[in-house]
């Protein structure tokens, strides 16, 4: 057991917190609006003009191709310097590694090195109105279309973050409808210019236009952009939701820099000594978020061990995924409380304390349990797949 | 980075987890429940043949000479067989403490007993009021403010108090000054003592978890088993989620034990906190667990006919022993607000 870094991952540390203290922007608005959208778009770009948005891939296309244990260092870092919420999270950390996987050559150089440079913005189109939970019951077709060579998409996707400011979108389309419920699906790749395609943003919880519904009304897609072989898209896309379970949508970083600020408030706040009876009762609740960050922590440092020496996470991921968005969401509601007559106000009042931050993320961080497969669904996996309970 | 036991430690472990198996099933528990002594001597010195017992004591007294790391898997599984013997006392926090704080003669006196198994060693410190097997231990190490001493078994007077946990034997205890030798005292002795009860609190945090890891593995063969409506009752949802919730919990304590071994291992300028945050953490896990368990047992899991009580009583007995989760956080509290 050893849990240092070497010394080149220091250096490699040093070298990305050097940078990102020098360009990190500070305060940019939600990149889930029109608006905030294209500023992220400008500071994803600035990213990969220095080599730091996607790390871990390898040179040719555009990382660095740095160890699993160098990114997680650069996300530490990352969010530690202050750094917002990748918009292009969508493509290269739940897409790409699909693609990584299952796409062809010609797939990978044509769409990763653009997706790296938030050339390419990537939308996930996996729900539709009659199928969340039972991601199985999607409707929406797609019919061959021999002469042209490609298929025709007639059906709708819901839910679809950013699908407003995006122009791609992938997810999973019904190729054989006479197929069983889990065979006779597709993993689809589509321009959302496209004609025939329409997109419809939705205004989230928090105000921001973050979702969308896509509309498709015979939309044409080529062959070359079927991902992993047709009919098979059931298994493709079970691959990117495992990455968005695990390790790759949420690091520990992002947690560890939130609780890191939430002691940073408590001590604020006792500073300020307005409210110091709540202040003090709340002691053992910012103690135990940091805790639990902190704990999210070395459990990524035990897994990403494992996953170096050939051990993959398997169903354990859905362990994963409901420890963190539900500390996620403990964290949060501890600063609300730890706010008081504050906690209710937002970005745009002028008395708001953090510009109303903590709010926001509590409503981002309430979407965590429901989004990447509900945490209803996670304790079902983890039931009859890490503990082996009948599943009837 | 690499947050993993070597083969070797997971070796010894295995081989240790055999013999708890074979040598510690739950008719033994529950014989240590209903014997007056409650301590068998052959498995002790069967223990100390295996090198268990003089795992932590150095080479040169006639010990292994190991560390934490690889002294908590070992320990892991002493909880999971519900192993009543004071391990903890002797292994993990009395053999450290005399090689590392107290004068070469009495290090000399008490460290090769212990790494023969013959000395068996037990601790009082500060805040921890009630002695575990004082009624078999040869040594107590005791604490008075800043001076920590040595106490012979029979300079020790004790009166006998009664656990919830039938199979532990808890003990208040005098002696007096003239009676026992100082190991440390001033700025060394609190020192030592603190490094002690942190040593306790982490190994205490690896019992715990082996103990609910047992719990969770008990239930499932139930839930599977036991058929209600037609069906097993680990096929109802609610039955399912019980079950998730408590493997959650665990799974989360673990990596945060195994990070106190290391810190006491590698003297981290962070021991205090990392060792709070696995006591806290393995102490919620073991109550949580010990609910789950009961909960989805049923009536069954309600008699002292069936082993289940066994492990939930040990759980409240640790859970709550070498500091419970409240005052573990509290001190996390402490060390991240407090400067
Ligand atoms: C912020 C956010 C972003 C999202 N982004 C995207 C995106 O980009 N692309 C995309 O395709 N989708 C996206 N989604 C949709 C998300 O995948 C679905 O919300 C999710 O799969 C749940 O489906 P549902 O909302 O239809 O709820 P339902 O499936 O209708 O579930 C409602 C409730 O019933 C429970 N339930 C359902 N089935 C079971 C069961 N078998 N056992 C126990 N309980 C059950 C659920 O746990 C939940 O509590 C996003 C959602 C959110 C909140």
């Amino acid at each position: 057991m050893d849990l240092n870094f070497t010394p080149a991952e220091e250096a490699f540390r040093a070298e990305a917190r050097a940078w990102l203290e020098a360009n990190v922007p500070v305060g940019l608005p939600s990149g889930d609006t029109a608006e905030g959208f294209a500023l992220h778009v400008e500071w994803e770009k600035k990213l990969f003009d220095a080599r730091w948005s996607v790390v871990s891939w390898p040179e040719e296309y555009g990382g660095r191709g740095a160890s699993l244990w160098e990114w997680l260092i650069f996300e530490e870092e990352y969010y530690r310097a202050g750094g917002p919420q990748r918009v292009t999270q969508n493509g290269i950390f739940l897409l790409a590694p699909t693609i990584f996987e299952f796409g062809t050559e010609e797939q990978k150089a044509r769409f990763l090195p653009r997706m790296a440079a938030a050339d390419d913005l990537w939308c996930q189109g996996w729900s539709e109105p009659d199928a969340g939970s039972d991601l199985a019951g999607i409707k929406s077709r797609a019919a061959r279309d021999d002469e042209r060579g490609g298929w025709v998409i007639n059906g709708q996707k819901t839910w679809t973050t950013r699908g407003a400011f995006c122009n791609w979108l992938f997810g999973l389309f019904r190729t054989d409808p006479d197929a069983a419920r889990h065979s006779g699906m597709t993993y689809l790749m589509v321009p959302l210019e496209t004609p025939g395609v329409t997109v419809r943003g939705v205004e989230r919880l928090d105000g921001d236009e973050g979702f969308a519904e896509v509309f498709f009304d015979d939309v044409f897609v080529p062959d070359d952009l079927v991902l992993g072989g047709v009919n098979e898209g059931w298994g493709v896309a079970m691959a990117t939701t495992s990455s968005e379970r695990g390790l790759t949508l949420r690091s520990p970083g992002r947690f560890c820099a939130a609780a890191d600020r939430l002691v940073d408030l408590w001590k604020r706040q006792a500073a300020a000594g307005e409210h110091p009876e709540r202040v003090e009762s709340m002691r053992d609740d910012v103690a135990q978020s940091w805790m639990e960050a902190e704990a999210y922590r070395l459990a990524t440092l035990a897994d990403v061990t494992g996953l170096v020496n050939g051990v993959s996470q398997g169903a354990r991921s859905s362990l994963t995924k409901i420890f963190w968005s539900e500390l996620d969401v403990n964290l949060n509601e501890t600063a609300l409380r730890l706010l008081g007559p504050a906690a209710e106000l937002i970005e745009t009042s002028p008395a708001a304390v953090d510009g109303g931050a903590w709010m926001k993320g509590f409503e981002f961080a309430l979407s965590g349990p429901i989004y990447a497969g509900t945490n209803e669904i996670q304790r079902n996996v983890v039931a009859e797949r890490v503990l082996g309970l009948p599943r009837k | 980075m690499h947050f993993a036991f070597t083969e070797d430690q997971l070796l010894f472990r295995d081989t240790v987890a055999e013999f708890f198996a074979n040598e510690c099933p739950p008719e033994k528990v529950r014989w240590s429940w209903d014997d007056e002594v409650g301590r068998d001597a052959s498995t002790w010195a069967a223990l100390a043949e295996m090198g268990v017992i003089g795992l932590t004591v150095p080479e040169a007294f006639g010990g292994m000479g190991m560390n934490e790391i690889d002294l908590l898997p070992i320990l892991t599984e002493a909880g999971r067989y519900a192993y009543p013997a004071p391990l903890v006392e002797t292994v993990a926090v009395v053999a450290p403490l005399l090689a590392e704080s107290a004068p070469s003669e009495i290090a000399e006196k008490w460290l090769p007993g212990i790494a023969d198994g013959s000395v068996i060693a037990t601790v009082e410190l500060d805040g921890q009021p009630f002695v575990n097997d004082m009624h078999i231990a040869n040594l107590l190490i005791a604490q008075r403010g800043d001076r920590l001493f040595a106490v012979p078994g029979e300079n020790v007077r004790s009166t006998a108090q009664v656990s919830v946990d039938g199979a532990r034997r808890l003990f208040s205890v005098e002696w007096d000054e003239a009676d026992a030798e100082l190991i440390a005292s001033g700025e060394a002795g609190v020192q030592a003592a603190n490094r002690a009860f942190d040593r306790g609190a982490a190994a205490t945090a690896a019992m715990l978890v082996g103990l609910s890891e047992q719990m969770i593995a008990m239930t499932v063969a139930y839930v599977v088993d036991r058929k209600q409506f037609g069906v097993p009752i680990g096929s109802f949802q609610a039955v399912k989620h019980h079950l998730a919730d408590a493997e959650l919990k665990v799974s989360f304590a673990r990596p945060v034990v195994w990070a106190a071994a290391y810190g006491l291992a590698t003297n981290s300028d962070e021991v205090a906190r990392e060792v709070s945050m696995a006591k806290c953490f393995a102490s919620d896990a073991a109550e949580v667990v010990a609910r789950k368990a009961l909960q989805t047992h049923g009536a069954i899991g309600y008699t002292t006919e069936h082993d289940l009580h066994f492990w939930l009583k040990r759980s409240w007995a640790l859970a709550s022993s070498w500091g419970d989760a409240l005052w573990h956080r509290r001190r996390v509290a402490h060390i991240l607000l407090d400067n």
